[in-house]
Formats: structure tokens, sequence, C-alpha cells
């Protein structure tokens, strides 16, 4: 019953580009020209909008015609807030972005400020960092799993995903002290090393997970209203992900093997074995077979990354943008001085601007950083792939069922947080 | 007289027994739902949280029975009503044990209406609960409410079409629509039961139910995840609740109708056991299909809309024809 990690979810045929036009055109055929159309307003309260998202749909019966979406309810000026901050400040600030990926932001946000201000991270920390990028991507699959398969009635999954999860979020309790927004990266490195008794209660989890995700494909992949409810749903080929920057696994299950791990190494990555996994039905079922493969690639990585793990510091010795470990803090006169500093006053950084994209376990994010030379940013953008997924939906919806809005809209990933920053 | 005071108490007996079981089944279905998702589900109030249901009642009751301004007023009163009175009423030709049966010195037969159009009856019915739900989707001037009220308009009379013909193969068999001459027919152990030579019959009657019944995976008209509550969006206070309650005494309806038309009504499963009262029976069963209702419901994804026509009338509906045909045939042959 438990499946062997190399084992992987089957793949289904391999369409070309053409084939899924026209599986998309079929969809779109729905819409007929003289439609008599409703609108009707989805949200911002509508319980399936994963947040606060509004929509305008007109409606030719259960046929939609055309979408109207409509960001910002969630609004929280995080890009005015952080000009306001050091850089050390900011950290906390991204974690909100997305409360099931906190880690991966706040690594982004690290990557770019280590390039503007030319950092080395200690390659420990490097470890570090891919091993919780990858924990982030799993707790989001397994999240993102439970959603759609509730999304498409079945309530029961999305509990008891909820079980799974729990291991993950466990162990960043272990790592961090905090479940959600643990604000765990720094700039130069990770807040702590790895606690004792982690790797004991990781190789548990790891042994659990993909059992129950073997079971829960066979609970999915043998029942035939998922399957109907999936199949040529939300038909996005690669063509359309580019033209409407469509990032991540969306993308990947259109059959393009885009991946900033592999094309852009961060973190350890370089230095990593792992497989890029691709799909090419580009449908909501895609979407569902590359997610649990990545889920498989994803225990793969954070075996490595413990196995391989070098010793050493966990953050960078560099008095003039990073700030210290505690325990020399409480020691050591330079490193409290250093730490005052860094606090009270910020980092020292050089004037420029910078651009880093990291891969989340949703897409692309990435942060583009002005500097004036002062501790606090000129300005930050960020710039997150649930934006780029809402404002896809335009293209998604037509022609689909309104049944299919939901299992649409949570196949992309969309967290309406980090859309709206 | 007596024959008429029996009718009265027979018929209060029937309803509060209705009315109970649903209350429990509310907290039942919780409770299973709980178990299914590995939580407790309600476990504050009484033992087990049983009486859950009792505060939720008070509640509801208390609660402000807000009418939005737009709606048509006489018509969203209506609505709940038209749901769950109907089903009530077809408890009334549901056997509960046998005929001239004798208690505490008195004689009666344990029914409260015992004539041949029971069948139809149930059927008409179940026919007249759509209004409720189109009535309750239309008058809310809303419009999640109302495509809620056309996918349900939609629904319950293509599955009722395939319900109806499932069952005409019992009517052949028995040759009577009268449902206590089909419990009778089935007299006997659990091998002269219905549910054998009508299997396709059930299977067919048990999956258009969940359709009447807007249960998962046909839970189109109140779809949590799409509609928020469909057609009954702008309902508040105890005019949901009876929604929310008429589920369960629809549910209950349909669980006794199956265990009577399929599974020997209140008749034990070995001539031996008939020791143990008939109602009890009758009751079990009905518990065994209630539960696999909510097993299904907590199971499976929703259909969506084309599918749900599509199962219905391209599948269910042929296949109802020719087990009619074949149990037709088969009848004549005999």
């Amino acid at each position: 019953m438990s499946a062997p990690l190399e084992e992987k979810v089957e793949q289904r045929t391999r369409p070309t580009l053409e084939e899924l036009k026209e599986r998309k055109a079929r969809n779109r055929q729905r819409v007929s020209d003289n439609a008599e159309v409703m609108t009707i307003s989805m949200g911002p309260h509508h319980p399936s909008t994963h947040g606060v998202f509004r929509m305008d749909l007109d409606l030719d019966g259960e046929v939609i015609v055309d979408v109207r979406p409509e960001v910002g309810n969630l609004h929280r000026g995080m890009e005015k807030l952080a000009e306001s901050k050091t850089y050390h400040q900011i950290i906390p600030l991204t974690d909100r972005l997305h409360y099931v990926v906190s880690f991966s932001q706040n690594e982004g946000y690290c990557e770019a400020v280590e390039k503007l201000m030319g950092i080395e991270v200690p390659e420990r920390a490097k470890y570090i960092r891919s091993m919780c990028h990858e924990m982030c991507r799993i707790a989001n699959h397994i999240i993102w799993l439970g959603f759609l398969v509730m999304d498409l009635g079945a309530i029961t999954f999305q509990q008891i995903t909820f079980r799974e999860r729990e291991y993950i979020m466990d162990l960043w309790e272990m790592l961090t002290g905090a479940r959600l927004t643990h604000s765990f990266a720094r700039i130069g490195g990770v807040a702590k090393d790895i606690p004792d008794g982690f790797r004991e209660k990781m190789a548990a989890a790891l042994e659990v997970i993909p059992k129950r995700m073997a079971e829960y494909d066979r609970l999915i992949r043998n029942n035939r209203i998922f399957l109907a409810r999936g199949k040529d749903v939300g038909i996005f080929t690669s063509e359309d992900c580019a033209a409407w920057r469509v990032t991540g696994p969306t993308l990947r299950a259109a059959g393009c093997p885009r991946d900033l791990r592999k094309d852009e190494p961060f973190a350890a990555y370089d230095q990593l074995d792992f497989n890029v996994c691709v799909e090419y039905e580009a449908d909501v079922i895609a979407r569902y077979v590359l997610r649990m493969n990545e889920i498989y690639e994803s225990i793969k990585i954070i075996k490595q990354c413990l196995d391989e793990m070098p010793d050493g510091p966990v953050i960078a010795e560099d008095a003039f943008h990073v700030i210290p470990p505690k325990k020399d803090v409480l020691r050591s006169s330079a490193a409290m001085i250093q730490d005052f500093v860094q606090v009270f006053r910020g980092p020292q950084v050089p004037k420029g601007e910078v651009y880093k994209a990291v891969e989340t376990s949703q897409g692309e994010l990435a942060f583009y950083i002005v500097s004036d030379g002062s501790p606090k940013p000129q300005r930050l953008r960020i710039t997150t792939p649930c934006f780029y997924h809402c404002q896809a939906m335009q293209p998604l919806l037509q022609g689909e069922m309104l049944a299919d809005i939901v299992g649409i809209f949570c196949g992309v990933d969309v967290c309406l947080g980090s859309c709206d920053r | 007289m007596t024959q008429f005071i029996f009718l009265i108490i027979k018929a209060a007996i029937v309803f509060f027994f209705c009315v109970g079981l649903a209350a429990m089944l509310i907290w039942g279905e919780r409770k299973y739902a709980g178990w299914m998702q590995s939580r407790l589900g309600p476990n504050y109030a009484g033992p087990m949280g049983v009486l859950q249901t009792f505060g939720d009642l008070a509640k509801l009751l208390r609660k402000e029975d807000v009418i939005p301004d737009t709606v048509d007023k006489p018509v969203f009163r209506a609505a709940p009503y038209l749901l769950w009175v109907p089903a009530a009423l077809t408890m009334a030709v549901i056997p509960f044990g046998g005929m001239d049966a004798k208690i505490f010195g008195w004689r009666t037969d344990l029914v409260i209406a015992n004539f041949d159009a029971g069948i139809v009856l149930f059927l008409a019915m179940g026919s007249l609960a759509v209004y409720g739900v189109v009535f309750a989707g239309w008058s809310s001037n809303s419009r999640w409410a109302l495509i809620g009220a056309l996918r349900s308009g939609a629904q319950m009379i293509s599955y009722e079409l395939s319900m109806g013909l499932s069952l005409v193969g019992v009517m052949i068999l028995a040759g009577s629509m009268n449902l206590v001459q089909i419990v009778d027919y089935q007299s006997g152990a659990f091998w002269h039961w219905n549910f054998i030579p009508q299997l396709v019959g059930f299977v067919i009657f048990f999956i258009a139910s969940i359709a009447e019944l807007n249960r998962t995976p046909f839970d189109l008209p109140e779809a949590e995840q799409e509609l928020v509550a469909g057609y009954m969006n702008e309902y508040t206070g105890m005019r949901w609740g009876i929604f929310m309650f008429s589920e369960y005494v629809n549910m209950i309806v349909m669980s006794a109708i199956m265990a009577t038309l399929f599974f020997g009504g209140w008749r034990a499963p070995f001539e031996s056991w008939n020791v143990i009262p008939g109602f009890l029976w009758l009751i079990a069963k009905m518990m065994g299909f209630i539960i696999l209702y909510m097993w299904v419901r907590w199971s499976v994804p929703r259909y969506r809309y084309n599918q749900l026509m599509s199962l219905g009338w391209k599948i269910l509906f042929p296949l109802a024809l020719a087990n009619l045909a074949v149990t037709a045939l088969v009848v004549t042959v005999k």
C-alpha cells in the first residue's frame, strides 16, 4: 500500500499545443453569440474565493460568458509600509503575504537584499533554506489538494489533509518556535540552526506523508466524479501562461519545464539533485498530478539537504549587514555593538536597484528593491504569482461552467493576501 | 369513533417520531461527519452532544426573522413549509407493522392510511417538494438563490422520472400500488424481498433519491462552494432551520420508502426473528439507509450541472426503462 518514493503518479497522455487549443476552443463554444447575460457578483465574502476576491460574472445560464476580476479588497499597503522600516524589520511583513508559505517569502526577500548588499551566505544556511523551502512546498501542496477537492464538493478531504500538514507544522514549531508566520530567514542566513531531535522527527514525517499521499491518490484517481470534474476543465496552455505571466505549477502542468530552482538557482538548489516535474494536459487533473509529484520530489530534496548539510555557521559574519546570533550578543562586546547598530540603525546598504525572483510553491515570487543608501528601502516592489493568477481568471474561466469556477480558481492556487499585499 | 381516535393517535405518534428522529439525525450527521473527518463533532451539550440540535433550535427560534424588502413576501414565507409538509404526509402510507394488530387489548392496523394508491401518493408528494425549493429561490429575489432554484427544478424533475420508473418493477411484481400489499408480497425470509429481483431498480431508486434529497454528489441546488447556500440564501433564523429540518424529514421518508418497497418493510430477515416487533425492524432498516446517505455525502465530490443531466437522462432513465421491460417480460412469461 505504501508507494516507494521513486514511484511517481503515472503520467497521462501528451497532447500537442494545437490539441490543447482545440480542447479549449471546444469549451469556449459553449458561449453563444447572442447570449442573454445575467451579471452576478461573486465575492468578496463568497466562501470559495479563498479570501476576499471579487469577480463580476456574466452568466448565460450556467455558462460563463465573461469575467471581470477585481482585486485589492485585502490591500494592506505592505509596499508602502516597507519604506518606513529598516531592511531587517521588513522580514516579518513578508510572512503575511501568504501564511502557508511564510518561509519562501522571507527567503525570497532576504535573497534580494543579499544580492543588493553582496553578502555571501554560509553553506549550511543555504541547505537549511532549501530544506525549509521544500517544507513550505509540501505543506502548501497538501493544503491545496484538500481545498481543491473540497471546492469540488468533498468536504471531508480538506479536513483530513490538514492532518498531514500538521506534521509539517509541528516541524516548523520545533525549528522556529512558530507555526504559521515564523520569520525564520535572516539577511545573511537563517535565525537558528536545526535543533536536536529535528532530523528524527523529520524522518518520521517524511515516512508518513508519502504513504498518506499514495492513499489519497488512490481515493482521487478512482473517483469518477473527480476525474469528470477535472478533465479538460480550465485548460491554460503554455502560450496563455506566457501571455498572462502565469508561473509555477500551472505553467509546468502546461508542459513548460520552467522552474527557478533549476533555471536561476538560489539557496542550495545548484548543489541538489532533483527533477523538475512536468505535465502536459494543462487542466485541473494535470495540476493535481503535477503537485503530487512535486511533493515526492520535495521529500527527496529534504532528505538530501539533511544528509549533505555541511557544518558551520548558519548566518554570515558580516558586521555591516547582519544581525549576529543571539548567543554571541550576550557574550562578546563586538557582537553586542553590531546587534545594537543593526537593530536601531539598520544595515549599511549601497545605492542601487536589485531584482530577485525565487520559486515558491505557487509560482515566481520576485522582489525589486530600490536603495538610496539609507537603512530603509526607497521602494520595495513585491511581485507575487497570485496577482497574475487572479488576473488570468478572465481567459481561464470563459466558456467554463459556473460550478467549475471554484475548481479552476483553487486549481491555479490563489492566495488573496499575497495578491493584494 | 374508536377507529377515528386511533387514527389521530397513530398520526400523532408517527409525526412526533419523524420530528424527533429528524432532530436526532441532525446531531447524528454532525457526529458522523466528525468521525469521518477525524474530529469530535458536537460534544458539549448533553452526553456526546445529543442536545446540540435542541440548543440550535432554541437559538434559531430566538433569532430575528429577517425578511428582505424586495422579496415576494407570501411566497417567501410559505416556501419552507411546502418543502417539509408533503414529505411528512408520505409517512401516512408507510406500514409500521401487521394489519389488525393487537395493542393493549385494542385491535388496529399499524398504518395510518391503508389505501391503494400509496406509491402514487409518495410520488405526488415528492413532486410537490420541488415547489418549495423553486418558490424559495424565486421569491428571494437574489441571483444566487435563483440559480439554485433553477438547478433544483431541472434536477428534481429529471430524476423523478427515473425514480418513478424504477418503482414500476416493484408494482408489477406485487401486482399492487398499496404499500401494505407490497409488504405482504415480500413476506418470508430476506430472500423473498424485492431487492433481489429488483436490484437494478433499487440502485436506480437509491441514486435518484439522493438527487431528490439534494445531497452530495447531487447537491447542486445548495452547493456550498459554488452558490453559498443556493435557494435558501436569503433565509435566516427558524425559516432557514425549517429548510435544514425538512432535509432530514425527507431523508427519513426516503429511507422508509426504500425499506418498505425493496427490503420487506417491517418484516424480519428471518421468520423466527419476528418476535422482535415489526416497527423496530423498519427503523433499523431506515437507519441503515440513512447511514448510507451520510456515508455518501461525506465521501464524494459533486457533479457538475451538465454531468448530472447526462447521468440522469443518458444512464439512469434508459436503465430504468430496460429494467421495467425485463421485469414485465419475466412476469408475463411466468
